[in-house]
């Protein structure tokens, strides 16, 4: 969005092309942000909006690239709409079709703990808010046809080819969180108390699931809440030895939040190194040692086990030769951050190469968003880890090379 | 004002969002009775292409010449709703929005007949502002097409090549006698392990040859006057003054490396921090022969010791240096005494597995317990505590490393003050949002890249030069900069130039000047100001009237909070 809306403001024309419904991002799903607390979708939201609004931006959602021809300064790029089965420019989003629809089905965007209808917008704040039917759960009665008052229903619709030249193109696609569920020792998919990062954000999001309350499946108050570090990350058993960058962070932010919902809960973070390097970081972990008792504590559990209460005991060894035990009521996985499902593909069509772990490879490392083909520029966390502000520099910067495309012209284009 | 005032107003359900808690025709049925209220309707989302075609077409057909919109949140909507009465021919200043939903269906979900009542009070105070309204132009000035970038470091030169190659003219200040910055002093970057200097050249030559790049070395920014697309700089370039007109100004002025006078014996010769270590690998200025250990202490003077921050680069300067020793001497012993190792992202954690790998010992200890270094019999030892043996290591030490942190350069606080933009508590150039304006300064115009920011590496500094140069290019590429009309002016009769405004402005927009032979009286230079309100509250003389919000506008609205002004 930051390259677009550079791009954009300079007087460049922009396609913005986006997955998923709803532009935005990760950035959508959390609550807070470090090292700050501002509220994410607060300071998102409005950025959603001025670059759907922005005259030069012409925003297409649910679609993907299927194609690149040409080179820079002339692509083509074939990109492939898929249909919402919901007219986009007659829905206005009121959601009488969601409030009929009789199908429950986990949302994605709420990492699965809450039930959306058949007939949905991820979020409350969606841009743009047009509704999408789910065609693949549908058990075709028909209803939200009846009810829609804009005759916006469309079951027939197909998929959309739309074509668009452009001098440059800008991969910006994010990250995946790493399902934790072939990690067995931490027992994530098993043991009902063991969370993800991304899970726990919904939790204690007051426009999450739950309403902002921490609260295990079986209804018992939580009292101590564990977070352990390098989940799948920094471990070569999976090929994966690389730092994610953000979640020592991102669990200090975490343990900060639900101390402030919840001053009676212990927190307890487990690290290997805490990586709090970026502005106002080691501070922020100050505050949450010192203002917050947040307990940071050396050491990666080898196991968990649940015990049958439902709560859980963490085997850890750290300044001793002996093994601890921590018991809490909730975990929370900083799992590995990993390029978004489907970089591979993409990779192909745009002729571009990826790096051993799947991001996007540089052609020169100290020029962090020249791509392996000239006339196409990466941005934010496809290319390597880095946090927001790092993503939105990031972002400005690859389109200031795809600025140097358009306003500069051939002759001095590259140095 | 001798028009008829007629106003409308549109309540929104946003779906649920209002119309599940207000009762919405309630309040639109108690609009249509408020004083000059003549039309007021209801629509599921005002903000859809129905409720704006809703919205245009009442104003036409019943004459509005105000309209209020009860909705969401202007954050995000009043600029649309001022679009769209300007598409109908509606001044968008008499436009007046009503929080109905953040600051009243949201936070009373569960208190509907209160929040119909408050959606009533908010509607009517609305309505009394409104019918206050006066018309606004926006104003527009041009762009000087041409940039000043300070500071001819690596970030600075990366923003000004990037700007040059855009088409816009760059002038590069520089204050020493050559360009490049920090990375003069370094002698190989991690991860390519390539040499700084030959690195710097390549840069260096691409400044050097490009047309629209004019380089001031040996130059100093004695004063900045003008706002964003009409900058005046005043350089002193090697002793002459001479003055650029530009449309923006990136701030790319570098950091320095702390000097720990009086911490862990340091005195530059057996004990040295890192950049006098890469001067000596440089030079090869070591001699190996009688070096048979090298200890390196991080975090020295910083995370606590004498600066609070993390400085982020220094671990992964320590491991390069020490697996550079390593691969060239390998009998050396090579000690890195480390607390939290930031070796962050994807290539870092690979390098620094090939630092453990090359021989490197990494030592942790406690921040509580850090290192000491003592000389003992005219040898210089260095205690680690050991946390898990619970005790201090003694290592003999030929050579101590000390990996200080970056810090701001003196001379920032008074560029601090030409500019008129903030340093942080860490000295720190600060940036305008943390989190989303990493390098815009709250003031339009001008930018900030590299470690003049904080401390970063050589790729972050690299992107953040190009973030700078696309922020900057907007304005450059656009001509003209567009500002809102809702801004301060003065009242020059009753003002009486006490300079309270001046000293709370914080964008520097409104300074007292002389008018009159001992008359001094406050001006706005309107491009400037944000319409903050912040002298317009601090004016004891009540001369500044702050357009939009004025003083009768905002009474009205007040005096509507309690009391009904019916047809």
């Amino acid at each position: 969005m930051q390259a677009a809306f550079d791009l954009a403001e300079a007087g460049i024309k922009v396609c913005l092309v986006e997955k998923t419904l709803s532009i935005g991002g990760r950035m959508a799903q959390l609550d807070k942000t470090f090292p700050t607390n501002d509220c994410a979708i607060c300071i998102l939201a409005p950025k959603m909006m001025d670059c759907y609004r922005h005259e030069n931006i012409e925003v297409l959602t649910f679609s993907e690239v299927i194609s690149v021809e040409g080179e820079v300064g002339l692509f083509n790029v074939k990109i492939l709409r898929r249909p919402r089965f919901i007219e986009e420019e007659l829905c206005n989003g009121c959601g009488d079709c969601a409030r009929v629809c009789p199908m429950g089905i986990l949302n994605r965007f709420d990492m699965d703990l809450r039930v959306r209808s058949g007939a949905y917008i991820p979020f409350l704040q969606a841009v743009p808010l047009i509704y999408a039917l789910d065609r693949e759960k549908c058990m075709r009665c028909g209803l939200c046809k009846v009810v829609c008052g804009k005759d916006a229903i469309r079951y027939d619709q197909k998929p959309e080819l739309v074509e668009r030249t452009v001098g440059a193109i800008i991969v910006a696609t994010g990250f995946d969180p790493l399902d934790p569920s072939d990690i067995t020792e931490y027992g994530y998919g098993t043991y009902d108390n063991v969370l993800t990062a991304l899970e726990y954000e919904r939790l204690i999001c007051a426009a999450g699931p739950t309403g902002g309350h921490v609260v295990r499946k079986d209804g018992k108050e939580v009292k101590r809440i564990a977070w352990i570090q390098c989940v799948g990350a920094r471990d070569t058993r999976d090929n994966r030895p690389y730092c994610c960058s953000v979640c020592c962070m991102h669990a200090t932010k975490e343990a900060i939040l639900t101390r402030e919902h919840y001053p009676e809960v212990e927190t307890f973070i487990l690290y290997t190194d805490l990586r709090c390097f970026g502005k106002g970081f080691q501070e922020y972990v100050n505050r949450a040692k010192d203002d917050y008792g947040v307990v940071y504590i050396r050491g990666k559990p080898g196991e968990i086990r649940e015990k049958e209460n439902g709560n859980l005991e963490l085997f850890y060894s750290p300044y001793s030769d002996k093994v601890e035990i921590l018991e809490v009521d909730m975990v929370v996985l900083c799992t590995a951050l990993i390029p978004s499902e489907g970089v591979e593909t993409l990779a192909k069509v745009l002729g571009i190469e990826l790096d051993e772990y799947n991001f996007f490879k540089l052609r020169d490392p100290y020029n962090p968003t020249e791509t392996t083909r000239e006339g196409i520029f990466v941005a934010g966390y496809c290319q390597a880890p880095r946090d927001i502000p790092e993503c939105i520099a990031h972002g400005s910067a690859a389109a200031s090379r795809a600025m140097e495309v358009v306003l500069g012209g051939s002759d001095d284009r590259r140095d | 004002m001798t028009e008829e005032i007629r106003i409308g107003v549109f309540i929104c359900h946003c779906g649920i969002n209002i119309g599940g808690v207000v009762d919405v025709p309630a309040v639109v049925d108690y609009a249509s009775t408020l004083k000059h209220v003549v039309h007021a309707e209801r629509n599921l989302y005002t903000c859809s292409s129905e409720g704006l075609e809703a919205i245009k077409s009442a104003i036409k057909e019943h004459n509005l010449n105000r309209v209020v919109v009860a909705s969401c949140t202007p954050r995000t909507h009043e600029s649309l709703f001022r679009a769209t009465c300007k598409e109908a021919g509606l001044n968008p200043y008499l436009f007046e929005f009503v929080n109905i939903r953040d600051q009243c269906s949201w936070v009373h979900m569960h208190e509907p007949e209160s929040a119909t009542e408050k959606a009533k009070d908010l509607v009517r105070m609305g309505v009394a502002k409104a019918a206050r309204l006066e018309p606004l132009e926006e104003l527009t000035s041009d762009v000087i097409p041409t940039a000043v970038v300070i500071g001819a470091g690596i970030s600075g030169m990366t923003a000004a090549l990037s700007l040059a190659r855009s088409g816009f003219s760059v002038h590069l200040i520089e204050k020493e006698r050559e360009p490049g910055g920090l990375l003069r002093n370094l002698y190989k970057l991690y991860p390519t392990d390539e040499l700084a200097a030959e690195f710097l050249e390549q840069r260096i030559r691409a400044v050097n040859a490009h047309e629209r790049i004019t380089l001031h070395l040996s130059s100093t920014v004695k004063e900045v006057e003008g706002y964003v697309g009409k900058f005046k700089v005043i350089l002193d370039e090697a002793g002459v003054e001479q003055a650029i007109d530009a449309g923006v100004i990136i701030v790319a002025t570098g950091a320095k490396e702390f000097e720990p006078v009086g911490l862990y014996e340091y005195d530059g010769e057996k004990v040295i921090t890192q950049l006098q270590l890469e001067e000596k690998l440089k030079k090869s200025d070591l001699n190996w022969a009688a070096i048979k250990t090298v200890v390196m202490i991080q975090c020295v003077g910083a995370r606590g010791e004498v600066v609070g921050y993390c400085s982020k680069i220094c671990c992964m300067n320590a491991i390069k240096n020490a697996k550079l020793i390593k691969e060239t001497h390998p009998e050396v012993n090579v000690f890195i005494a480390h607390n939290e190792l930031q070796a962050y992202g994807e290539e870092y954690e690979l390098y620094y597995r090939a630092a453990k790998k090359a021989g490197v010992r990494f030592l942790r200890f406690p921040l509580e317990q850090r290192p000491k270094v003592r000389k003992s019999e005219g040898k210089l030892i260095v205690d680690v505590f050991h946390e898990r043996l619970n005790l201090d290591i003694p290592i003999e030490a030929d050579l101590v490393v000390l990996s200080v942190p970056l810090v701001q350069n003196p001379d920032a606080l008074h560029l601090s003050k030409l500019l008129k933009v903030p340093l942080g508590q860490d000295k720190f150039f600060f940036e305008a949002h943390v989190k989303l304006r990493p390098v815009d300064f709250a003031t339009d115009g001008i930018f900030l890249c590299g470690t003049a920011h904080g401390p970063k590496d050589i790729g972050e500094s690299i992107a953040q030069g190009y973030a700078a140069a696309s922020r900057a290019t907007i304005p450059l590429a656009k001509g003209y900069v567009r500002s809102e009309p809702i801004i301060s002016s003065v009242n020059e009769e009753l003002c009486v130039g006490c300079g309270i405004c001046e000293s709370v402005c914080p964008y520097g927009a409104i300074e007292v000047v002389e008018v009159d032979e001992d008359k001094k009286r406050a001006r706005v230079t309107s491009v400037k100001c944000k319409g903050c309100g912040t002298c317009g509250s601090s004016c004891v003389k009540r001369a500044i009237k702050m357009y939009h919000f004025s003083d009768d506008q905002l009474i009205a609205q007040e005096r509507a909070a309690v009391t009904t002004e019916v047809r």
